[in-house]
């Protein structure tokens, strides 16, 4: 049988396609990956809010709004990329990578955020306490200017304070950074207070929601933290590309070895396999951590073994003594079910994992289903096709090119 | 083939190995139990990192004039980590002592600080989880290849899984290895590839029954040693690629997962030994025996 250049050439294309494709669009893909705490170093801490006071709910808007408490103070800081997930039913996960002051950053969120209004002098006339859960609003003063509208506890309190301070500053604080200071223009006797300035919209409506978050009376309990320095998170990387590097080194030529050509094409999927693996981490926005990146490299190896299913497969069709082509043909079909059936199971597993895990179980969840997703599609597809292309293209003609000994393929 | 090795005959040496593996495990779980990290136990981790070798003996006397008694100090990563594990949840202002004592002490040579402070509640509401996903991931697999394959094949799969996953805990119980949230992921990776593993012999073996179908002990006992013989290759094949990941993470991978890895080598012997020298066992002597009950009814 002559070799036909077109299948051969066609083979060449498709490897050359994927092989550029990939060496190109790595690198954007790998700056675009979203890298745990674990892996770039910062900070994360876990609060459970509790009532301040006896019989108070916790109830999902007091944890959003204390989520947009945290998050005003994040931005005080200065953080980019700071992450606030509420955890049902009580709790709100904090992530802030790349904190450049850890131990500012711990402090500012570690001390529960308190709203307080202070004369002149500094003197605390009221707290956030006083105010009415959810009781400022953004609203329009008599002038029709954007303002906020306050509603406080107790108006016989307020009725007292603002008679004796009629026409001097009241000053709004949010821990200690100024938010706003209105002046007390006369006295208010029902409770409802407006504050006026030059305020736009935005900056009233953000006023009213600072003021409804340090409102809050939530306790902020630490349950958990995790604090891992840049340099560390950077070291921990590199080793962990460094150990995936050897491993799946060692990996090829093991399979090229001892699978000769289908070990080539299954060395040419599994690199298509971790590239499109990182591509859905890009394109999920999975954070990638520690944990995930083992799973990843481990992924690898099993990724391996819809390959040798196939191959081991193909030698015996040919042990049986049917040409290569046939066997090729007979040893895809044959593994391709049980291929099937042992991947599902595992995905059946992964899922399990994702619905009862916690964040970092989760990304690991996720690492391994999308894993043995793509690693179905390059095994099963893209390996059959190159391995079938070559087969076509009759080059592959020899036994020996499948790590078959000639002896050992009996009589039809 | 010209290797012809009795799986199936030897089945009562390896439930005796497994049995007394699994034994003394489960012993040193009752008797000792697991090394807890602070993920499962109130307390502080923290990890300082140090350009050269450090002197463990020396950092115990650096945590003791601290204030610190009978500190529990140990070195990793070729002695360039130093962990610090206390059973007291260390507040910031304590911590961040503890952060600055060792900059001083080690001076340039210091290179990073990790830290982690976990409440046990979050910790056993894991570990419950974890225990929970297992479970429903067994019935899973067990419903799953219960449609596909039998029931048998099922329960079998599923004890070689608990069999895997209780090796490994075990054996983290007898060598008291320090046990975290991490190592949760490794048990249940573990449990994949177990399943995986097994799966693929049992679709071998199910192929062979429709083609052979067998009277007596010898012919089953032939259908299942020949099904494990002709995958063998590909279980040590991919058994060899999975550990050839594993052991580069393990000696590579850094001081962070080294647990981890060590975890999953474990289970990955485990996990194939078990497919190859248990799953199968387990089916064939239940299968036979419903055979033989199949067999009696009518004669009844």
């Amino acid at each position: 049988m002559k070799v036909r250049w077109g299948r051969l050439a066609l083979f060449f294309v498709l490897v050359a396609a994927i092989l550029s494709t990939i060496a190109l669009t790595t690198r954007d893909i790998l700056n675009n990956l979203t890298l745990g705490l674990d892996l770039r170093g910062g900070f994360e801490v876990l609060y459970e809010a509790q009532p301040l006071e006896k019989g108070q709910k916790i109830t999902p808007q007091v944890l959003a709004d204390t989520a947009q408490a945290l998050q005003n103070r994040i931005d005080v800081l200065g953080v980019t990329e700071p992450e606030l997930s509420v955890e049902p039913p009580n709790r709100i996960r904090v992530q802030l990578a790349g904190v450049p002051d850890q131990e500012e950053a711990r402090r500012v969120l570690g001390t529960p955020a308190k709203l307080t209004f202070r004369d002149e002098s500094g003197k605390v006339l009221l707290t956030g306490q006083d105010l009415k859960e959810g009781g400022a609003a953004q609203d329009y003063d008599e002038t029709g200017q954007p303002a906020v509208r306050l509603k406080l506890k107790d108006a016989d309190k307020f009725a007292r304070i603002t008679r004796e301070h009629v026409g001097r500053i009241m000053a709004i604080y949010l821990d200690e950074n100024e938010l706003s200071a209105p002046v007390i223009r006369e006295p208010i006797p029902n409770g409802e207070a407006i504050i006026s300035g030059n305020f736009t919209v935005e900056e009233a409506k953000e006023l009213a929601d600072l003021l409804n978050a340090g409102a809050l009376p939530v306790k902020l309990v630490e349950k958990q933290s995790f604090a891992v320095d840049a340099s560390l998170g950077k070291l921990s990387l590199q080793q962990s590309l460094e150990a995936g590097l050897y491993g799946i080194l060692v990996i090829f030529i093991f399979i090229i070895g001892y699978y000769r050509l289908p070990g080539l094409v299954a060395s040419i999927s599994l690199i298509a396999y971790a590239y499109l693996v990182l591509l859905t981490f890009v394109l999920l926005d999975v954070t990638l951590t520690l944990p995930g990146i083992a799973a990843f490299i481990l992924g690898i190896g099993m990724a391996v073994d819809a390959n040798i299913l196939m191959y081991e497969r193909i030698k015996e069709e040919m042990r049986h003594g049917k040409s290569i082509p046939a066997a090729v043909k007979a040893g895809s079909r044959r593994s391709f079910l049980t291929i099937f059936d042992a991947n599902i199971t595992t995905v059946l597993a992964a899922a399990v994992l994702f619905y009862f895990g916690t964040a970092g179980v989760r990304g690991f969840a996720v690492s391994l289903i999308f894993s043995i997703a793509v690693s179905f599609l390059t095994a099963v597809a893209l390996s059959r096709i190159l391995l079938n292309l070559l087969v076509r293209a009759n080059v592959a003609k020899r036994p020996g090119l499948f790590g078959v000994k000639g002896d050992e393929i009996g009589e039809l | 083939m010209s290797y012809n090795w009795d799986f199936v005959g030897k089945r009562k040496l390896f439930f005796l190995i497994s049995a007394i593996l699994l034994g003394a495990g489960i012993l040193s779980l009752l008797i000792q139990g697991l090394n807890l990290g602070i993920d499962f136990k109130s307390g502080t981790r923290i990890d300082i990192s140090v350009k050269q070798p450090v002197d463990v003996e020396q950092a115990k006397k650096e945590f003791e004039k601290l204030g610190y008694e009978h500190p529990s100090v140990r070195s990793g990563q070729e002695g360039k980590v130093l962990i610090f594990r206390t059973d007291e949840a260390l507040d910031k202002e304590k911590v961040l002592q503890i952060q600055k004592h060792f900059q001083q002490v080690y001076g340039d040579s210091f290179a990073g600080f990790q830290e982690q402070r976990i409440d046990p509640v979050i910790g056993r509401e894991l570990a419950r989880n974890a225990i929970i996903a297992t479970l429903l991931a067994s019935i899973g697999i067990i419903l799953y290849v219960t449609i596909r394959f039998e029931y048998r094949f099922a329960v079998a799969a599923v004890l070689a899984l608990l069999h895997d996953a209780l090796f490994v805990i075990g054996a983290f119980s007898v060598l008291q290895l320090e046990v975290d949230v991490v190592f949760i992921a490794a048990i249940l990776t573990i449990i994949g590839y177990s399943v995986n593993d097994t799966i693929v012999i049992f679709d071998r073996i199910r192929e062979l029954m429709d083609q052979v179908k067998p009277k007596s002990w010898e012919d089953l006992s032939r259908v299942v040693n020949v099904s494990i013989h002709q995958t063998l290759i590909r279980s040590i094949n991919t058994g060899l690629t999975v550990v050839f990941a594993g052991a580069a993470l393990f000696l590579f991978g850094g001081e962070s997962i080294r647990y981890f890895s060590l975890a999953l080598l474990l289970g990955l012997f485990a996990g194939t030994y078990s497919s190859l020298c248990l799953a199968s066992q387990i089916w064939v002597v239940w299968k036979w025996r419903s055979m033989q009950r199949v067999k009696e009814r009518p004669a009844n």
